[in-house]
């Protein structure tokens, strides 16, 4: 028998359960299908990456003035195609050399955002409140000009990625609010106010969007005056914030289903009004709670934005496709401009969710299992 | 309240009967621009270059009429357009003349409301094989296998042209125009079929486009034209004429370059597509001067967007004059 007064040393750990062997042993070669199956990976990987990179930068054409310079045996991918009219890709039909007003506007909106995330800032609500409701009639008046001495650029001249993000922030800046409110009438108690939430919801969620785009751009003007000139834009935006309040409302009414029923009488309890109580009890932690399920709603309203070319409108992937794909003298290059396009939404919703991962840690009160 | 929704009544109906009233001239004239509806970008008929400008042979049609009636062929305004959306554009007033590679049908002329002011392009359903298999006419295709895009009118015309010659064929439909010439590339057909003015710009997209070639068979009437709302005889004429003006032009030599000259030139015929006949379309007497000067003639505008003068190269086939071969005429201005 083996006795001791004191607590041994803890030993390293064997050298047969860590390191590199360890791992490769436990996670890639530990059955016979898992065997199989990493080295049919491994294969896959062999076969299409050292290709892909060869096409995309090493055989690859970054600069050329015709399209010939593209053309040829072993060369990759033509960039230049891309890099000729980054400007169209970027802003549209925007004129060059106004590019620093839609610039000037993507800047004061980082900048002010960016105020929110110091942690000491005071006066948040505030600032929050300026970046819905004030900043965006500054950057209007930025990018459409007509006033201040800034000349007038019609939305019929907007485009490209510009274009992209402009109708993707509008609509998620504009279908947030309208969502909470629609899902808190949705669980009103009030008749009225409940059965034209559902009506308005069931709606908007029952039509695709492609048919809510195409209402907006073809129906209406019928049923307008003739020759009333209604924004394409303008019609389109509203059309894609009613689709997308409907289903922001749906998420967050997820949420309040959520929370306890004694969060709600504790709330009237303390002798809350009811825009009291959610806005200081329930909806901070219902929305704590759907913050995956709302960035998912964001991230498919940026893709879904690419609808807007069937109603004449060009954002990224149609400046690409149609706009740079139709010019005669650099056909034939439609996997570049895909694969750039691919690239920028990747980009875009990827940082998308890595934000709403930061935040929901942030906000993490230990509910979470 | 109710006179409130009586005065909006009211106002409503003002706006309409004033919009109404007004003819598409006067409209166009007074907002000082022509409000022209092209497509969302197709190689040599409508795509904006690097400056943003719009160019292509749609484009030049709308840009003739732009030169006619308010005498300065910048002033248009493009309105790309879906191929859904086209009519309706047209019809609800957004748009004043529409210019979008659309084919002339009996269907499209008597139910939708609507003019065809003429024909700017005789296209027809075509078809590219492979060099490698030596073919000279479709109809030595019996059996083959066809990449057509899905959903057009180009499929049932090949099923009705292969059914009436006894042959039969595979279909191998794509999506997109994109994806067939990338499938044809990849050798899953013998042959591409689609529209001949698209058949050239498909074959510059291949790796080595001399390895295919377009066959001379013709399987559809394609007539291309620009379209005017129904019920607008003047605007309809304006339009028309327009057209007209620049085939003519081609016909009697007056290009772009010598119309000066020309202007001064004894032959009645040429006299009279100079001047005088502004008048009675209610232009002003340079209208085809203004056209010819500013965009061209018919000729020129073929070359300059698809044919030689472009990396297309479409030869100018039925779109040839009819005294040099091809079927485009127009009447006579006098």
């Amino acid at each position: 028998m083996y006795i001791t007064d004191k607590i041994l040393p803890e030993l390293p750990a064997p050298s047969s359960s860590k390191g590199v062997l360890h791992w490769l042993k436990t996670n890639l070669f530990s059955s016979p299908v898992n065997i199989l199956i990493t080295f049919l990976g491994l294969f896959l990987i062999y076969k299409i990456v050292p290709p892909a990179i060869q096409w995309a930068f090493i055989d690859a054409t970054w600069v050329a003035d015709t399209r010939e310079e593209c053309l040829g045996e072993g060369k990759g991918a033509c960039w230049a195609y891309i890099s000729n009219r980054f400007g169209q890709v970027m802003y549209g039909f925007y004129p060059p050399e106004e590019y620093w007003r839609p610039n000037l506007a993507g800047i004061l909106l980082i900048l002010l955002t960016s105020l929110l995330f110091i942690k000491q800032m005071p006066k948040k609500v505030w600032i929050g409140a300026f970046i819905l409701l004030v900043f965006p009639f500054i950057a209007y008046f930025l990018i459409h000009g007509g006033s201040f001495g800034l000349s007038e650029v019609g939305t019929d001249k907007w485009g490209g990625l510009m274009l992209t993000l402009i109708i993707s922030l509008v609509g998620i800046a504009a279908a947030l609010p309208l969502g909470i409110i629609l899902a808190l009438g949705r669980r009103s108690t009030m008749p009225v106010v409940k059965s034209i939430c559902v009506i308005f919801i069931e709606f908007w969620r029952g039509v695709p969007l492609i048919t809510v785009l195409f209402m907006a751009s073809v129906m209406l003007p019928l049923f307008l005056p003739e020759g009333s000139d209604f924004d394409k834009l303008a019609r389109a935006m509203i059309g894609i914030i009613l689709f997308q309040a409907a289903y922001v409302a749906e998420v967050v009414r997820g949420g309040l289903q959520a929370i306890p029923k004694g969060q709600y009488e504790a709330s009237v309890a303390m002798g809350l009004s009811y825009w009291k109580s959610m806005n200081l009890i329930i909806l901070p932690q219902a929305l704590k709670l759907v913050i995956p399920g709302l960035v998912n709603t964001f991230i498919a309203l940026f893709k879904d934005t690419t609808l807007v070319l069937i109603i004449g409108l060009f954002d990224l992937l149609a400046i690409i496709e149609n706009v740079l794909g139709s010019d005669s003298s650099w056909l034939g290059f439609f996997t570049e401009g895909l694969v750039f396009a691919a690239f920028v939404f990747w980009i875009f919703c990827f940082s998308m969710s890595r934000y709403s991962m930061a935040l929901e840690r942030k906000l993490d009160t230990g509910h979470k299992h | 309240m109710k006179k409130n929704i009586i005065l909006g009544l009211a106002i409503t109906a003002a706006m309409f009967s004033t919009t109404v009233s007004a003819s598409t001239l006067e409209d166009v004239k007074k907002a000082g621009v022509l409000k022209c509806g092209v497509t969302t970008g197709l190689a040599g008929f409508s795509s904006p270059d690097k400056d943003g400008n719009w160019t292509g042979l749609d484009v030049d049609t709308c840009r003739a009429v732009a030169a006619a009636v308010l005498g300065d062929a910048k002033k248009v305004k493009f309105n790309p357009l879906t191929a859904k959306e086209r009519f309706t554009a047209l019809q609800s007033g957004e748009i004043d003349m529409l210019s979008r590679n659309t084919t002339w049908t009996l269907t499209r002329d008597a139910s939708l409301g609507l003019n065809f002011a003429g024909v700017n392009y005789y296209d027809g359903q075509g078809f590219m094989v492979s060099k490698k298999l030596g073919v000279k006419s479709a109809k030595e295709l019996d059996g083959a296998a066809v990449c057509i895009q899905a959903g057009t009118t180009t499929e049932l015309n090949l099923a009705d042209y292969f059914k009436s010659n006894n042959m039969k064929f595979k279909a191998i439909t794509f999506d997109t125009s994109d994806q067939t010439i990338k499938g044809f590339e990849a050798g899953r057909c013998d042959m591409l079929t689609s529209d001949q003015s698209q058949l050239y710009a498909l074959r510059i997209k291949l790796a080595k486009p001399d390895d295919a070639v377009v066959l001379p068979e013709v399987i559809s009437k394609e007539p291309l034209g620009p379209v005017v709302r129904q019920g607008d005889d003047q605007w309809f004429n304006i339009v028309k004429w327009s057209l007209n003006a620049m085939i003519n032009a081609e016909e009697m030599g007056v290009t772009k370059d010598n119309v000066k000259e020309m202007k001064k030139s004894k032959d009645p015929a040429i006299g009279r597509l100079m001047g005088g006949q502004g008048e009675k379309l209610g232009l002003d007497d340079a209208w085809s001067y203004n056209i010819i000067s500013q965009v061209g003639n018919y000729g020129e505008i073929f070359e300059k967007n698809v044919g030689k003068g472009s990396p297309l190269k479409i030869e100018r086939g039925l779109n040839a004059l009819w005294n040099k071969g091809g079927i485009m005429y127009a009447p006579p201005i006098r």
